[in-house]
């Protein structure tokens, strides 16, 4: 190494933070030692410790995607009223803490002002998870931010509000890998379409015997394309899930319009009462339409408003299907029913029903 | 150095300003119009290449290689395929950033790590992604190195990336959770600073994922998501405080005691006595969390707890979804020794899987491709009923063997037996 080249600093390797540090001291203090909690209005969480010692947690929503000044903003607002600390959900609502209860309706009020609704508790639907998209991606169907501040502006009541029969968890994805995971309603991108692929590049960008392994169906094999090797797809097999493109940029899975949304229902992460379970699909082939995906609000509002109005007390969107059984949900949804609902999947048989078991 | 360079026209995102929900495209913009900021130009082409994609409907980003000294990842990648009309958002990588333990927060870090990222990124951060990093968006390729050195000196590390060990979550836990039955940030903590390394020298066959959640109610979504989920559990009896029972029913009356709580229970473990006290059968219980989630003053987990450890959750590709499934029911979680058992337990697992798993295979794939029974026998765990819904149905298979196999199971039978006694 020549002495003119500055030698790299070696990183620290810290690994995760030690986040006693930053918790908010009186949580801190109780550690591991809180008694029960209730909720005194949507948004706000009361948690009262052994010790006596109570805290009072204001829950906002916000975009995810923060500039410095609105992280800037909510520093102000910690400081003021949280003692120097705030902590994020995995849902990325922002949480302060505050020791006087009487603090909380100050707070509420400089956070409605400042744009950032309070909520998200109990049995409201909660803030949307949220992947990439457009906005970082490199392999996106579609822009999650956007879908969900369209959708956060339609369901900003929901949001506010503890009216649900229980609480809602919805998702997003902007391709079939699903980042945003399982939702009572999950908004994910379906593609409708072989990939379309650029033979000129893939001798030089792909990886060919990893694509042809990634292939759930087996449904691409390497060919000599004009000379050049490259893949050919069976498209007749292809389930058009878009594994291949990840691998292989040149296997274009996204076009303007066969790249489709489908909304999918049921799936749940708590052991409350049922077992966890994955979300069932309900509805395809809606448009991807920017920027506010009106198409997709509408569906997502229907199935929110039949819930509501049909789900008794406790029951997640899942619950609430299995009690009214799969005919009536599409029945007051007012959804299609097609063969492109029943898995053909591995496993499948295991959602058929051999039973007697009906519902007319 | 900032020749005020116009604003693109963004008529569709303009769309996405108005409206109840905090807008990121006035976040976006904010940073656009800082023109005495280094990052205004290249926000200003980053709105104008995201306009392009709501016309197109489509994405312009590809991945590539970008490290920083001594990582072999955490740093993804984005340069632009349309980078000759927006020049100054070309280079728009991510450093992916390890949170506090919980999400928690100073605003002592929160404006350090604002103040870093204005100097040598976009000024936009994502809190968090789904993996539970901090998600610096945004910084050319010459500055990666500079903005990891600065967010390294003030405590922060890179993340995960690439078929390695992934940045983790805990729930919010014992910091504010009554429910919390282990120490969710020690777990964390030890476990993934244990097996660091992997984490930033990528050399596992695919991602692998832990994720910590205090109790059943499962607030990371750990059986879906993760590889290696650490779900708090109790082994003895919900603790009751009858009294709060008898103003539970009191305040709410019978018919909403009877319908919120005792008809949830799905296994029938619940009774109201004639006095309005609250009877649980604890060996039918299956710790769902329901009861204690509806009368959180009156009920409470046990006072033996521990976790349940599940492995294998994961989303489609390529075999279809899985959840985690039990393997270790319950692990005490209290001493030190505790702890440690469930570092090593968490190694031997990542070593199996480093050795046995087929390249881009999850673990959840391992196991279905070799069995449950041989992935035990790999990390030295016994059977127990509690890891199947039921027995198997299916006849094809091999039992010569199965007196010997029983054999075993009647003498660990004698030995917890011994132990408990």
């Amino acid at each position: 190494m020549t002495t003119d080249v500055a030698t790299p600093r070696r990183a620290d390797e810290c690994g995760v933070p030690d986040p006693f540090p930053h918790m908010h001291p009186l949580l801190k203090q109780n550690y591991g030692k809180w008694d029960w909690h209730d909720r005194l209005r949507p948004g706000v969480l009361h948690h009262v410790a052994k010790s006596g010692d109570e805290v009072w947690t204001v829950r906002a929503g916000t975009q995810r995607q923060m500039d410095v000044g609105t992280i800037r903003k909510l520093c102000e607002l910690a400081d003021e009223f949280a003692d120097g600390h705030m902590r994020f959900t995995t849902r990325s609502n922002v949480e302060f803490m505050v020791t006087a209860e009487d603090k909380t309706g100050p707070l509420i009020e400089k956070l409605t002002e400042g744009g950032f609704p309070v909520g998200g508790t109990g049995n409201s639907v909660s803030m949307i998870s949220h992947t990439q998209g457009w906005l970082h991606c490199d392999i996106p169907g579609t822009d999650a931010s956007g879908v969900v501040k369209s959708l956060m502006d339609e369901l900003h009541y929901e949001f506010t509000h503890e009216e649900m029969p229980n609480r809602v968890r919805i998702t997003t994805s902007c391709c079939q890998i699903n980042c945003g995971g399982q939702g009572d309603i999950a908004v994910n991108v379906q593609y409708t379409k072989p990939p379309t692929i650029n033979h000129d590049l893939v001798a030089n960008v792909c990886e060919r015997p990893a694509v042809v392994a990634r292939c759930p169906v087996a449904a691409i094999r390497p060919a000599m394309v004009d000379g050049k090797p490259s893949l050919e797809i069976d498209e007749k097999k292809c389930i058009c899930c878009g594994a291949c493109y990840p691998p292989c940029p040149p296997m274009q899975i996204n076009s303007a319009d066969s790249t489709k949304i489908a909304v999918w229902v049921g799936g749940k992460h708590s052991n409350a009462r049922t077992k966890p379970t994955f979300h069932k699909l309900a509805v395809a082939g809606l448009p991807n339409n920017p920027p506010r995906w009106p198409e997709v609000a509408e569906v997502v509002k229907t199935i929110l408003h039949a819930y509501k109005e049909g789900a008794k007390d406790w029951e997640r969107v899942g619950e609430w299907i299995d009690r009214i059984g799969w005919p009536r949900f599409f029945e007051v949804t007012g959804l299609a029913f097609t063969k492109h609902h029943i898995d053909d999947w591995r496993g499948a048989r295991k959602s058929l029903n051999a039973s007697t078991h009906l519902h007319f | 150095m900032n020749m005020s360079k116009k604003l693109h026209d963004t008529p569709l995102l303009d769309e996405l300003k108005p409206g109840p929900w905090p807008s990121f495209v006035e976040g976006l913009e904010r940073l656009a119009t800082d023109n005495e900021k280094p990052y205004a130009n290249m926000m200003k082409d980053l709105l104008g290449q995201l306009e392009h994609s709501y016309e197109t409907r489509r994405g312009y980003w590809k991945g590539g290689t970008i490290s920083v000294y001594g990582y072999g990842g955490g740093i993804i990648p984005r340069f632009s395929e349309v980078a000759e009309d927006y020049p100054d958002s070309k280079e728009f990588h991510t450093l992916r950033v390890i949170p506090p333990a919980g999400m928690h927060y100073s605003t002592e870090l929160l404006r350090n790590m604002c103040d870093i990222w204005e100097r040598h990124g976009s000024g936009l951060i994502a809190l968090h992604g789904q993996s539970g990093d901090i998600m610096f968006q945004g910084c050319a390729s010459d500055k990666v190195q500079d903005a990891f050195d600065e967010l390294n000196k003030i405590g922060l590390d890179l993340g995960g990336a690439g078929p390695a060990l992934r940045t983790s979550m805990n729930c919010v836990g014992s910091a504010r959770c009554e429910q919390s039955c282990y120490d969710e940030v020690r777990a964390h903590r030890l476990i993934l600073n244990t097996l660091l390394d992997e984490m930033h020298r990528p050399a596992l066959p695919y991602k692998f994922k832990f994720k910590f959640s205090g109790c059943p109610n499962d607030c990371v979504n750990a059986i879906h998501r993760a590889d290696f989920a650490v779900i708090g559990t109790w082994r003895d009896n919900i603790e009751v405080d009858q009294e709060e029972v008898k103003k539970y029913v009191a305040k709410g009356g019978r018919k909403h005691m009877i319908d919120a709580v005792i008809a949830n229970c799905p296994t029938r473990a619940l009774s109201l006595n004639d006095d309005d006290t609250l009877d649980i059968d604890n060996q039918s219980c299956v710790r769902c969390m329901h009861c204690i989630n509806v009368m959180t003053k009156a009920l409470s987990p046990g006072k033996e707890r521990g976790a349940t450890i599940l492995i294998g959750g994961k989303r489609s590709l390529k075999i279809g979804d899985q959840m985690g499934t039990v393997i270790i029911p319950f692990i005490r979680l209290e001493t030190d020794e505790d702890f440690e058992q469930l570092n090593e337990l968490a190694e031997t697992v990542v070593d199996f899987f480093a050795e046995n798993a087929l390249e881009h295979e999850r673990v959840g794939e391992t196991i279905d491709r070799i069995g449950l029974a041989n992935f035990l026998e790999g990390i030295d765990v016994e059977v127990d009923p509690n890891m199947i819904n039921h027995p198997r149905t299916s006849s094809y298979v091999r039992t010569d063997d199965f007196n010997e196999e029983a054999d075993k199971w009647f003498e660990r039978q004698g030995r917890k037996a011994a132990e408990q006694a």
